[in-house]
């Protein structure tokens, strides 16, 4: 705008023109300086390439690693053990120890990378540049984050019950990591593959809510007493479609085991998000419920009871609760990907491309749709959200569940072609989800509010009387 | 063993992030159902109505800045009005339309925050606040070319205004009033047809125009309720009866009308923007007053529209140049009365959107 044309630059804007990236500052060094940098890039590089070809092409131990498949080398590992004559608790620990650290060590990663990838998209979708400063693209702002909050003094409010005070950030941060263990990440390469997985998982996501209620019950504080209260009657509510929608799921792959959902959709050819269209809604939907991000933030909602359940919490307690919330999401994200994604497959290319890798680029697709809801969208009120659960979602899931039930026999006995059986079950499922969700709603005399009002226009003022003439000429 | 029932009482503020200030709401609730509402002012109280006694006319006016803070413009028009009357001063044509046509960007740029707020405050992570501070900047850009400040702009004067806007002022501005329109449809597509802000907006804390009338609301609340009453109609000051506009009225007197009278309201205050520019002639931005101005004895009372409505200023001048009463009828603390009655009964959600919608500014309520 010509507006900034004479005026000076102000200190910040000062400060973003002379700002200057890592990149930027290493090109602007010496001729020495960068032909020893790049000496020493290339050097890595060329080091780390061959190291990995050495390894994987098998000139070392005259084995033929496969990285597409983790599993091979932790079963080689297994087998030397075994040779051994080591008890077999050695190896069933060592490959526990592993992969337990595995898991955590990725989640960590993700929960560090996550909350900038989020800061850093919301920023964007809001016109503003976001965290920029610490490091390359900011992207050290979450460790100065977490140094930060370490540093911070942990308060204890008076009158809190002190013990139960003190447990619920550690006891809300077991279910987000447990989700993990069911989670297949390739063929053959889960933590645990264990054959009652979806109860399991429907298990584990209703444990979390217990912490929730201890840390508002224990915090002596009315606004965390009211988002607990909020957060508890919601997840009571919002348990039911999720289990719902999951044991549709079951009904048509016929089995509890989450190896065996992502093969029967590799076996078919489709995703379930195509067959079940409403339950893939409802279980995103109801997840961001459990999860307590937006629009159904309402445990913690800002705008009103300020933080929520945590409003007590200082330090890094109150920096476990905000990563669990991230944690989970991208737990919803992977929970997502596997039953309604199709899991660790993407339509053959899972023989080239390692399945952990298509797993987590899922993972960040459905992760990135959080942060564009949470980017976009106000909060329900409780007794709207309880209404949507109640007379909406778990109804619709039940008459989905009966349709669901007889396209399944269908499936499985009348011994017709895949593409025939599965084909029509996709029809039917897509009539069922936009005609009967119209018809539903209209049935529980929904009235969709879009067609809003818009002001009326007037050139006239005065007081009672011209406001009843204005309403009746209109 | 007896249970005894209490009254849950939730204190909401002096910190709070909806409370728009340093502004306390002491809530009785019976779970999530509000039974009662007590409103605490006066954490921003800064004794201006006294401290105007010390000063003289002029003085006075960086006083108004610091009352709404977030209209500044507006707040030194009002005083302006009231001493010009009260001393006999003529005003320029020039000034007449400059302060027009600050008076409507401080009016955009204030129903900007308004409506950004109110949609934080239905849950909104602050994206339409930060869409809204787009253009708000902009406006800011053009009070700091003028008079080189931004937020507490002391720009009117007593018999004008203080500067003449510079040459690059008036480009900048026709290119910020024609880009308006494509940027109040950008709005009106972000929020009017999204489901989940209608819900919590539409039936919620509705005020009948009969009540409005009678708690004295004023300005878009007002408005929202479906009176069109508009003192730049009603009682046209400056040059505003030149200027051909509308007044836009609600129809249910709900929060969602409330925003939708305020969007509607920036669309008119465009329309104000391209007519004074066509129409601001040439010549003088100021008549030269005394120093120390020395109105005769006597009292007046000034009023404009500003953004939150209907803004007074009440004098008394005893022949001396400072005034004997400075009485301020702030619309924030008049609107702020009726919160009550659309808070009892609805739950806390509905309570913070209602109290949004109001679009209160604590440096108008304490002054």
């Amino acid at each position: 705008m010509t507006a900034d044309v004479r005026r000076p630059a102000t200190p910040m804007e000062q400060q973003i023109r002379e700002h200057r990236s890592l990149v930027q500052r290493a090109l602007a060094l010496g001729g020495g300086w960068k032909f020893i940098l790049g000496v020493v890039g290339l050097g890595t590089l060329i080091a780390l390439a061959a190291g990995g070809f050495l390894v994987v092409g098998g000139y070392l131990d005259g084995r033929w690693y496969d990285i597409r498949d983790l599993g091979i080398p932790t079963s080689h590992l297994v087998y030397w053990m075994q040779a051994q004559g080591l008890s077999p608790a050695v190896p069933y620990l060592t490959t526990a120890l592993l992969g337990g650290l595995g898991i955590l060590s990725l989640v960590g990663g993700w929960l560090v990378i996550g909350s900038w990838v989020e800061r850093r998209v919301i920023a964007k979708f809001q016109i503003r540049q976001g965290p920029n400063r610490v490091g390359l693209f900011g992207l050290l702002q979450p460790v100065a984050d977490a140094v930060k909050l370490m540093q911070k003094e942990i308060l204890i409010p008076l009158g809190a019950d002190r013990l139960l005070f003190f447990l619920p950030p550690i006891l809300i941060f077991l279910p987000a990591m447990l989700g993990w263990a069911p989670v297949p990440w390739a063929p053959r390469m889960s933590y645990v593959d264990m054959n009652v997985g979806v109860v399991y998982v429907i298990a584990i996501s209703s444990l979390g809510v217990l912490a929730v209620f201890l840390a508002g019950w224990s915090s002596n504080n009315h606004y965390a007493l009211l988002g607990a209260m909020r957060t508890v009657a919601m997840m009571v509510s919002y348990e039911i479609p999720i289990s719902l929608s999951l044991l549709s799921v079951v009904l048509l792959t016929g089995s509890l085991q989450l190896s065996q959902i992502v093969a029967w959709q590799q076996q078919y050819h489709v995703w379930l998000i195509v067959v079940l269209p409403l339950a893939a809604f409802t279980f995103l939907f109801a997840s961001t419920a459990e999860i307590n991000r937006t629009p159904n933030d309402i445990g913690e909602a800002e705008s009103e009871i300020v933080a929520g359940f945590h409003t007590e919490y200082s330090g890094m307690k109150a920096g476990l609760f905000l990563a669990v919330e991230l944690g989970n999401a991208i737990l919803v994200g992977a929970m997502m990907s596997t039953f309604f994604l199709g899991g660790y497959t993407l339509f053959g290319l899972e023989l080239w491309i390692p399945g952990y890798l298509i797993l987590a680029t899922k993972i960040g697709a459905v992760y990135f749709v959080f942060v564009w809801l949470r980017a976009t969208l106000p909060r329900f009120r409780l007794d709207q959200l309880m209404g949507f659960a109640w007379k909406f979602l778990i109804p619709l899931a039940i008459i989905q569940l009966l349709v669901i039930a007889v396209e399944s026999m269908v499936i499985a006995q009348s011994g017709l072609p895949g593409i025939v059986t599965v084909g029509g079950s996709i029809a039917v499922n897509l009539v069922l989800t936009f005609v009967g969700v119209r018809a539903w709603a209209s049935g529980i005399g929904y009235v969709s509010e879009a067609a809003a009002s818009t002001p009326l226009l007037t050139n006239t003022v005065g007081g009672l009387r011209a406001a009843e003439r204005i309403r009746v000429v209109s | 063993m007896t249970t005894a029932n209490e009254p849950y009482v939730l204190n909401i503020g002096p910190q709070h992030p909806s409370t728009h200030g340093v502004f306390r709401l002491r809530v009785v609730m019976d779970g999530e159902v509000i039974r009662d509402v007590d409103m605490i002012v006066g954490y921003l109280h800064r004794s201006m109505e006294k401290l105007a006694e010390e000063r003289t006319y002029t003085q006075n006016i960086p006083f108004t800045d610091r009352a709404d803070y977030l209209a500044a413009m507006s707040n030194n028009l009002g005083l302006c009005l009231a001493v010009e009357r009260l001393a006999g001063v003529e005003v320029p044509e020039r000034a007449s339309y400059l302060r027009v046509i600050f008076a409507e960007l401080q009016r955009i740029a204030s129903h900007a925050m308004a409506n950004g707020t109110m949609v934080s405050d239905a849950g909104a992570w602050q994206t339409p606040l930060l869409y809204m501070f787009r253009e708000r900047e902009k406006i800011l850009d053009l009070f700091e070319m003028t008079c080189g400040a931004r937020l507490t702009t002391n720009y009117m004067r007593i018999g004008g205004v203080s500067f003449d806007p510079p040459p690059e002022f008036w480009p900048a501005l026709r290119e910020l009033v024609d880009e308006m329109p494509a940027r109040i449809d950008e709005y009106y597509s972000l929020v009017q047809d999204n489901e989940i802000f209608l819900a919590r907006t539409q039936n919620v804390g509705v005020i009948s125009a009969a009540d409005a009338i009678n708690g004295s609301l004023v300005g878009p609340a007002l408005r929202g309720s479906g009176v069109p009453w508009d003192l730049r109609k009603a009682e046209p000051y400056c040059v505003y009866d030149r200027m051909d506009f509308e007044v836009p009225v609600g129809r249910r007197g709900d929060v969602f009308d409330r925003f939708m009278v305020r969007m509607e309201e920036v669309r008119q205050s465009t329309r104000i923007l391209q007519q004074a520019i066509a129409q601001i002639p040439d010549g003088p931005h100021k008549t030269e007053i005394p120093l120390a101005l020395r109105p005769a004895p006597g009292e007046v009372y000034g009023r404009v529209e500003g953004p939150r409505g209907e803004l007074g200023f009440y004098l008394v001048s005893d022949g001396t140049p400072a005034p004997y009463r400075f009485h301020v009828r702030a619309p924030s603390l008049i609107n702020l009365s009726l919160l009550k009655e659309m808070a009892v009964g609805a739950s806390l959600p509905d309570a913070v959107v209602a109290l949004g919608s109001l679009d209160i500014v604590v440096g108008d309520i304490d002054r």
